[in-house]
């Protein structure tokens, strides 16, 4: 068996520690830019054009459909094979970027969901007073939907906490590449428990936070 | 009191939704100044028909006109048209967000480009109006359904329209709130406002109208003063409706 769990982890800390600072990093980069290019995905998706729509929903059924551990193999392998001349940027961002598109596709499906959980008697009255589409959108509907917006979007980002595991294949510093470098200490069962502990504590409290923050906006209602 | 000019005039209108024809052909005029009430069962279309006036539901042939103008759904005006025409739902639809205030200016001072603090002054005699001036600072949660729905016409009412469309106004209120709601309506229209009303109220119907529509399967069966329809009615599903409702 060799050391103990406690021993392994009081003399690996400061790598555990970063595994973890890289983790919630690549995950916050993920979700962020992820919503950023959501929202335009959602808008498509919410667009009256056919056209737009079902492109916006071919991207998020391919993207949701198929494994991110295969979109980063891809991402990876194929994007400098097909594309020559980015062959000399590091390949994390192509890693990063299967995570961002990955992200997406989910976020965009939160903020489709949450536009249209908002009852279509508050756009047929805003529309009806002469309001224009645009403000009925930004003043009337997604300050109502962004009460369901928000909380989904702390889930996506715990959802991604625990994804970018998977980067640690393609050698990102993140939690879990910690695993491949304490492995090659012979250090092979403890690493794994103190990882399954931290992402526990971790998205727990993460947890408790979007709990806290559903309340918080519950309240107004 | 009506003067004979058309306010809004709708030629041959026809609307499904799916499989279901819901208005087979409605040719009608509501004049200025009048005030016309919409009857009949459930189903037949009176809502639909309320909600092709100002294109919230877009006729698949026919055309409306309001104020001489033709309305086109992908028009650039029609935002414009629909200032002028105030419409009051059966389920308030009051903006949650938003306090009572906010819910009266926010349209005026957003489309009309009217300055914010004429907007509220306005805002504050228009609430005066229907006894709701100490609620101006909450938010809608606070206030009752008859409440919510004076908020909900004197917020149309801001808008300076010109004709009034109420869809079943007190149809989702509690009994001893439907008073208070109809009393702001007959005040509206006593005012000279042109309204048209969707209702159950029957006897409110036959107290305010010029007019009364009878809608029954997509059509108008029948239409007439309020003492033809309700006292004298010709057709023979009129007069089933008004015994079952009477």
């Amino acid at each position: 068996m060799g050391k103990g769990i406690i021993e392994v982890f009081l003399e690996y800390w400061p790598m555990f520690l970063r595994g973890l600072v890289g983790t919630l990093r690549y995950a916050f980069v993920a979700v962020l830019f992820g919503s950023i290019l959501g929202a335009l995905v959602a808008l498509l998706h919410l667009s009256k054009n056919k056209v737009l729509s079902k492109i916006a929903s071919v991207y998020v059924n391919v993207l949701r459909g198929t494994p991110l551990l295969v979109q980063m193999y891809i991402a990876y392998y194929f994007i400098p094979m097909a594309i020559p001349a980015l062959n000399s940027i590091d390949k994390v961002y192509y890693v990063l970027l299967a995570l961002i598109l990955n992200s997406s596709a989910y976020v965009s499906e939160i903020i489709r969901g949450g536009i249209n959980a908002v009852d279509i008697g508050q756009t047929e009255a805003a529309r009806s007073l002469g309001m224009t589409a645009t403000h009925c959108m930004t003043r009337i509907i997604l300050p109502q939907a962004i009460k369901n917006i928000l909380p989904a979007l702390g889930n996506e980002y715990i959802a991604m906490v625990k994804e970018t595991s998977l980067a640690g294949t393609f050698m990102l510093y993140e939690l879990m590449y910690t695993r491949t470098l304490l492995a090659n200490k012979y250090l092979i069962w403890q690493p794994l428990f103190i990882i399954a502990g931290i992402y526990l504590v971790v998205t727990l409290v993460l947890s408790w936070l979007v709990g806290l923050m559903e309340k918080r906006l519950s309240v107004s209602d | 009191m009506t003067d004979r000019t058309p306010m809004i005039e709708v030629r041959n209108l026809h609307k499904s939704f799916g499989d279901l024809h819901v208005l087979k052909g409605i040719s009608e005029t509501i004049y200025k100044g009048e005030v016309v009430s919409i009857i009949g069962p459930s189903g037949g279309g009176k809502s639909t028909f309320l909600r092709c006036l100002n294109l919230l539901e877009v006729p698949e042939q026919g055309e409306v006109y309001f104020e001489g103008t033709l309305l086109d759904p992908k028009g650039t005006d029609l935002d414009a048209h629909r200032q002028k025409i105030g419409m009051v739902f059966q389920q308030f639809n009051v903006f949650p967000h938003l306090t009572v205030m906010d819910n009266i200016t926010i349209t005026p001072t957003l489309e009309l480009k009217v300055p914010k603090e004429e907007a509220e002054k306005e805002a504050i005699e228009l609430l005066k109006t229907v006894g709701l001036e100490d609620k101006a600072n909450e938010y809608p949660r606070k206030l009752s359904g008859g409440q919510k729905q004076r908020l909900a016409i004197v917020r149309a009412l801001a808008m300076h329209p010109d004709v009034m469309l109420f869809d079943e106004p007190t149809s989702a209120l509690d009994p001893e709130m439907v008073k208070d709601v109809l009393e702001v309506i007959q005040d509206l229209a006593q005012s000279g406002m042109t309204c048209v009303i969707v209702t159950h109220e029957m006897g409110f119907a036959k107290n305010i109208s010029d007019r009364v529509l009878f809608i029954d399967d997509g059509i108008i069966a029948e239409e007439g003063t309020p003492e033809q329809i309700f006292d004298n009615p010709q057709e023979e599903r009129t007069k089933e409706f008004l015994s079952k409702v009477l």
